[in-house]
């Protein structure tokens, strides 16, 4: 076996075998020994990451200047001779992007959760699922065919539901898990069929073999159509129907807020930095199928991305839970990795796009993980998630306060923080192929910049709150520790050359600064920054007065729209009502019947024939002579008829 | 090909021959020390000698189409001797208990030329040595039926199948002069008797006449009756060795001879075929659901099992290879799971004497380990994903259904609902049924232990990995 395939195995295995480690033996540890375990784990993990990273990007992955793939798998079950499900590894640009990314925030919530959770209940089973996330994640991204990540899909969504509802005391948390799993559950029903029709009309799961051109003009001729659209046109709009639930897309977002329930370092890994885009991980593999087959589909995830970025943005500025926030803005920005796939073109300087979504992907990931972890830390001390508990905590907590306003910068777009490169990367790739998604996306910076300051304003400015005896304090070292590592790559990522490392087709192109982009996307960035400072640096009546001039929108927004309202009709209201109820009754009446029936018809003859067993042997030759003669005799009327 | 070489094509029949010759003469002639450790002797002999058959040898005809083998025929050889393996594990305490200890060497004696004749039977290409298998495969087990002679209840139960079994012999016999009549002396052997059977009513009369005898050591309904008396009275392991062992080789055999002999007139009997199928799931289920004493029960739920193994037979009948897989595939997921039963039971039985379900009342709480083995067999009996008991029936079911059997598959998945219901009642029994005097923790024996593990491992592996099922069914005809 390849080394590099061989690191990649046991950079799975390690967290698996945590999983299993401390999921049976977890009981009859202590919470130190747990942690220390699935922390060293991540770490052994994280540095292998970065080695095999390395290896590829500057060693082996590069032949006659175009990133390979390199990929080894077995067979594992077979439905014909062509089609067959296998189980590999694959390392690519992007899945070896995704397997630093992964790794790093993992290994740095690992580290975190040892203060954060510290004294917890169920500290050990905590650490379990961590490391069962850790192996399903990394196994999504390594999978060589869309059935293996299919099946890490999943292991990826129970895992997020076993820590959404970690806290299975609390009713919030539970229901919260329960609405999460459901809702990628409906979605991951999409991506099946799209999964099931694809692999029927193609007769593969390879990744290799759908990217192909060659294999693409093979399947043109297939003409297939149902209502109007292609086959193929059916398929990739199923499947992105999955990864939309997974990434939190409009209509589908409505489980990612609630999955705040979860702890802290929790959403920081899963629902900021890793999980969430799984959606935009499995476009970006299927992006030449979905450029070459289907680009009406990619126009369409272009406007959803751009729909959900402004909506979530809008949102996210009447939130008043600092998690939800920071929630919203996570959707937003997966919103926008997706309009810059959306745009993209395949191959060099045309697959801009392609290239800033990944670029995105990977800067949001560490600044989106350090907000979160800052805000883990002001609630481990607050101990509320409400914004109005909160202020001037610059004072108290300077570390986290000074992390949070890089992380904050970045995520506005300021220079020379990691968020700036890679926003603008996707502005211009946004103007270059569409101008109304440009306005869109360019209007979601400023608001982007708006909320964030508002946030950071609202915890670490304004007014002193009584705080009582519990004089907030900083957190423990192995808490800030992570939150520093996490602001230090912020503010260098950016400045790592990804058009040479992660491209749409493997090689490397020149990018140029668009002055005409960069410079109105600063200036957005500053006003929402300006206007933010002017409304909440201090005390003012300003918010109120703007609050009460456009109340009903207010409202609205604070209420996400009514979105979880709407759900909620049509699912009690239409789905439990018309169509649960009939099937509840034909279950209960006719099912059950059926079953009730059984039961008595068969206890009523077994007691009815029970004599025929009476143990004398007479009786039993009698029956063996009887039986063959009258088989016998009509076996030959049979045939003699 | 001289005598020697065609002596080869019966290695394992004669490695058991030698066996038994052996194993005779060290009862006979050894000293003490060895007479000590008779049981690891003849285990480790067998387990060696098995080993040894199991290894690929000559396929083909021998002595004139006498004897025929195929690598399927080589496979069921290596799978009876699999569970004889395990039945020989649970048996260590009961061969070694105050009343059967000085003749235990009998046990091993007696069972190894069941499982020859068995053998025979299965490879057998002409009535006469067919006709010899299944005796020397009948007359021993009577003698382990009554092994425990101060019983009354083995006594009855080996006369009940002495008697029986004579007289279903007869019944063969009678079919097989019949047979020989109808197509007269071109037609000695299987090969050339297939090619002259032409569904006469001569024939059809000899078919079901002949029949009747492996029905009666398959114990299809409505020749099963002697079935639960003898499992009743039999020492837990020789009525785990006739459900399994001696059933699997009946099936076994009518498998071979339906290929080699009667597949050209399949049509005439399928619909018997099937008749007995419902009969045997059903009457089988129906009388289970009634029973207190797990010995009876056990022996009614494989009446019900050899109905679904049966369902597997149809598509032999029409040479589908599904079919054969299939029933391969389900013997040895029924032997691991059914000796696994029976091992929990035998263990229960040394130690406490106890054999109604009643008594198995809050087992679990006293022995959870017995509890969830046990558990996990009558899972995989019931048919319970995603132990193997599921996969085996799922592809008699598919096997069926894919020669058009729809009817017969669904009276066959409503009995699997009954069936579940009285494999559950044990489950309730030991996991929930309170008792105020539950059988105290048992310490297993290390035999039991060993087999006990065998036979788990195979439950819940072999439906897992679809390796098994793939690899039998590229032997298949």
């Amino acid at each position: 076996m390849d080394t590099n395939l061989l690191i990649a195995l046991i950079i799975l295995l390690i967290p698996a075998f945590n999983f299993l480690l401390l999921g049976l033996c977890g009981v009859k540890m202590s919470h130190k020994t747990a942690g220390v375990i699935g922390t060293t784990g991540l770490g052994i993990v994280t540095i292998l990451s970065y080695v095999s990273a390395f290896n590829y990007f500057l060693g082996y992955g590069k032949v006659d200047g175009v990133y390979k793939a390199l990929s080894g798998s077995f067979q594992w079950l077979s439905f014909s001779d062509t089609l067959h499900i296998d189980l590999g590894l694959y390392l690519d640009p992007i899945s070896v992007m995704m397997l630093v990314v992964i790794s790093t925030v993992s290994f740095m919530v690992h580290l975190y959760s040892n203060g954060y959770m510290h004294g917890e209940r169920g500290f050990q089973r905590y650490y379990a699922f961590l490391s069962l996330f850790t192996f399903s994640m990394l196994g999504l991204v390594v999978a060589t065919n869309i059935f293996q990540m299919y099946i890490f899909w999943e292991l990826v969504g129970v895992s997020s539901y076993l820590l959404i509802g970690f806290y299975y005391t609390k009713a919030s948390a539970v229901l919260a898990a329960k609405k999460a799993f459901i809702v990628t559950r409906f979605a991951d029903l999409g991506m099946l069929l799209g999964i099931l029709v694809l692999s029927f009309y193609t007769d593969t799961f390879d990744f290799d073999t759908l990217n192909s051109t060659g294999f693409q003009e093979s399947l043109k001729s297939v003409g297939a159509t149902f209502m109007g659209a292609s086959v193929f046109t059916w398929a990739t709009a199923l499947i992105f129907i999955g990864g939309a639930g997974k990434s939190a897309m409009l209509p589908l977002h409505i489980w990612l807020p609630d999955a705040m329930e979860g702890p802290t370092p929790v959403s920081a890994l899963i629902h900021a930095a890793t999980m969430v885009v799984a959606g935009v991980f499995l476009v970006a593999r299927l992006f030449p199928f979905y450029f070459n087959m289907t680009p009406e589909v990619l126009t369409g995830i272009a406007y959803i991305g751009a729909l959900t970025s402004l909506y979530a943005a809008v949102v996210a500025c009447a939130q008043t839970d600092i998690k939800r926030v920071l929630a919203f803005s996570t959707i937003s920005q997966i919103a926008y990795m997706m309009v810059a796939l959306g745009v993209s073109k395949l191959g060099g300087h045309d697959g801009l796009g392609y290239m800033a979504s990944m670029f995105h992907l990977f800067t949001h990931a560490f600044f989106k993980a350090c907000l979160f972890l800052c805000a883990g830390a002001v609630i481990h001390t607050i101990g509320s998630n409400e914004m109005d508990k909160m202020g001037s905590l610059r004072k108290y907590m300077p570390i986290t306060h000074i992390t949070f306003l890089i992380a904050c910068l970045a995520i506005a777009g300021i220079p020379p923080f990691s968020g700036f490169f890679s926003k603008d990367e996707i502005l211009v790739a946004a103007f270059e192929e569409d101008k109304v998604l440009f306005f869109c996306q360019w209007f979601v910076a400023g608001l982007t910049a708006f909320y964030m300051f508002r946030l950071y304003y609202g915890i670490f400015w304004g007014e002193n709150k009584n705080y009582g005896e519990h004089t907030p304090h900083e957190a423990p070292l192995n808490m800030t520790l992570p939150l520093i590592i996490l602001a230090a790559l912020t503010c260098f990522t950016g400045f790592l050359p990804f058009s040479e490392l992660v491209t749409s087709d493997g090689k490397a192109f020149e990018i140029h600064t668009e002055w005409i982009v960069a410079i109105p996307s600063v200036l957005v960035g500053v006003i929402g920054i300006a206007v933010a400072t002017l409304m909440y640096k201090n005390k003012s009546t300003v918010p109120d007065k703007i609050t009460s001039s456009i109340k009903g929108f207010y409202v609205a927004a604070k209420n996400r729209f009514y979105f979880d309202e709407v759900y909620m009709f049509v699912t009690k209201k239409i789905i439990f009502k018309a169509i649960c109820g009939p099937i509840a009754w034909f279950d209960r009446h006719i099912i059950d019947g059926f079953m009730d029936f059984q039961a008595w018809w068969s206890n009523a003859l077994s007691f009815r024939i029970r004599g025929f067993q009476s143990g004398s042997m007479q009786t039993y030759i009698g029956v063996f002579i009887t039986s063959i003669l009258v088989i016998s005799a009509i076996i030959i009327a049979y045939v003699l008829i | 090909m001289n005598y020697l070489e065609q002596v080869t094509y019966m290695k394992p029949e004669m490695l058991l021959l030698a066996q038994v010759v052996l194993l005779i003469l060290l009862d006979l002639f050894s000293g003490k020390t060895i007479k000590k450790q008779f049981d690891n002797i003849a285990c480790g002999l067998f387990i060696v000698c098995s080993v040894i058959s199991a290894l690929p040898a000559n396929t083909g005809e021998a002595f004139g189409g006498m004897f025929t083998t195929t690598s399927m025929t080589q496979i069921v050889k290596v799978i009876l001797n699999l569970g004889t393996i395990l039945v020989f594990l649970q048996a260590r305490v009961w061969a070694n208990n105050e009343q059967t200890k000085h003749k235990r060497s009998e046990i091993y004696i007696l069972t190894l030329s069941t499982l020859m004749g068995m053998n025979l039977m299965i490879s057998a290409g002409h009535f006469l040595l067919f006709y010899l298998g299944l005796e020397l495969a009948s007359l021993p087990l009577t003698t382990l039926i009554a092994y425990n002679k101060y019983e009354e209840t083995s006594i009855e139960a080996g006369a009940k199948f002495v008697l029986i079994a004579a007289f279903s012999s007869g019944m063969m016999l009678f079919g097989i002069s019949l047979f020989y009549g109808a197509v007269g002396a071109e037609g000695l052997y299987f090969d050339s008797m297939s090619k002259l059977l032409s569904a006469t009513p001569l024939q059809l009369l000899a078919l079901v006449f002949f029949l009747s005898g492996l029905a009666f050591k398959i114990s299809l309904v409505p020749f099963h009756l002697w079935t639960a008396d003898v499992y009743q009275g039999a020492p837990t392991n020789v009525s785990a060795y006739l459900s399994v062992i001696s059933k699997g080789a009946a099936v076994f055999a009518l498998m071979f001879l339906t290929l080699k002999l009667f597949g050209n007139i399949f049509e005439y009997w399928q619909y018997i075929v099937a008749a007995l199928i419902v009969l045997t799931i059903t009457v089988g289920n129906l009388f289970a659901m009634r029973q207190t004493n797990v010995k009876r029960f056990l022996g009614f739920s494989s009446i019900s099992q050899a109905g679904y193994i049966m369902l597997g037979m149809m598509g032999i009948g029409t040479g589908d290879p599904m079919g054969m897989t299939s029933v391969v595939f389900y013997l040895l997921v029924y032997l691991v799971s059914n000796i696994g039963i029976f091992a929990v039971v035998s263990v229960i039985e040394n130690n406490s004497n106890k054999l109604t379900i009643s008594d198995y009342n809050g087992l679990y709480k006293t022995n959870p380990y017995l509890s969830i083995a046990m558990m996990l067999f009558l899972f995989s009996l019931g048919g319970i994903p995603p132990f193997a008991g599921f996969f085996s029936k799922f592809f008699v079911f598919m096997s069926a259904a894919n020669d058009g059997w729809y009817v017969l598959d669904f009276i066959a998945l409503i009995n699997t609902v009954i069936s579940l219901y009285y494999y559950l009642l044990i489950v309730k029994a030991m996991f929930i049924n309170e008792n105020e005097n539950p059988i105290a923790a048992i310490k297993t024996d290390g035999a039991s232990k060993i087999g006990l593990a065998v036979c788990l491992a195979g439950t819940l592996a072999l439906g897992v990995f679809s390796g098994v099922y793939t690899g039998l069914s590229q032997f298949a005809y």
